[in-house]
């Protein structure tokens, strides 16, 4: 249904940096709202299975969120995004790191850009990722993948729920 | 410590010798001798190497030939993939709660 919007991914492995481009539908401030609103965030911060939860969120410059990736069986893997830089509908940069439950970093992490721009109605965003590592990418997909074989899991047990009945 | 596949190709000599094992085989000895370094210097690069498992040693007689893994840098590519997938499903959900905003304005 979103065919026509641009989706661009690339990584330079060279440089250890992933470009991520992607166009919306909507304005400009609306697209900006749900980048920096944590309820916004959380409603699609997460790819399904899984689910975002924001403990909190404060964003300003040096403010951070601390939020979770929650699987469904309710695998909680949390990380602390610190901004470092805010130009208002424009552009936001932050450190982002994974931590424990109790907001204990896991350093290094890496940093991310992200800017905003608008034509015609439509909203680009451009992300770029400097500095991610391959271990923290691996950690990142476990929580997908553990989210998704949970999916199947019910989906199995449902289907041998109906076939029983 | 393990090496990290990132860090270890982001060094350029150490992409210059992958790209050079990736066509053939080479002992640390040739190593050093086509990129012009001390074996010292081509040690460390290949403990790197090897860490990632981006390389793998094999025996021959009393040489050691390092070969390019080429299954690592699959898996690596295969990760990259799923990371992708992973955001074109968030971008697809937030696509829905956009039209749901405007619907509700």
């Amino acid at each position: 249904m979103n065919n026509d919007l641009l989706f661009d991914f690339n990584v330079d492995k060279a440089a250890k940096i992933v470009y991520i481009t992607r166009e919306f539908n909507a304005t400009l401030p609306l697209v900006w709202d749900a980048f920096t609103q944590a309820e916004l965030l959380d409603q699609w911060g997460a790819p399904a299975p899984m689910r975002a939860k924001t403990k909190y969120m404060d964003f300003k410059v040096g403010g951070r969120r601390f939020y979770a990736m929650i699987s469904p069986d309710g695998l909680e893997r949390w990380s602390v995004q610190e901004y470092t830089s805010i130009t208002p509908k424009t552009n936001f940069k932050m450190y982002n790191s994974f931590a424990d439950k109790d907001e204990n970093r896991e350093l290094p992490g890496s940093e991310w850009d992200y800017t905003f721009s608008e034509q015609d109605g439509r909203t680009k965003v451009n992300i770029t990722i400097f500095n991610e590592s391959f271990e923290r990418l691996e950690k990142l997909l476990e929580g997908f993948k553990i989210g998704f074989t949970m999916t199947l899991k019910n989906l199995e047990d449902l289907l041998s729920d109906l076939s029983t009945k | 410590m393990k090496q990290d596949i990132f860090q270890a190709i982001s060094d350029p000599t150490r992409r210059a010798i992958l790209t050079l094992i990736a066509i053939q085989a080479l002992t640390p000895n040739a190593m050093a001798e086509k990129f012009d370094m001390s074996r010292q210097a081509v040690s460390k690069h290949i403990k790197v190497l090897y860490e990632c498992e981006l390389i793998k040693p094999v025996q021959s007689g009393r040489e050691i030939y390092y070969h390019f893994n080429a299954k690592k840098m699959q898996e690596f590519d295969h990760w990259l993939a799923q990371f992708r997938q992973g955001w074109e499903t968030q971008f697809n959900q937030l696509d829905e709660l956009l039209s749901t905003i405007k619907k509700q304005k």
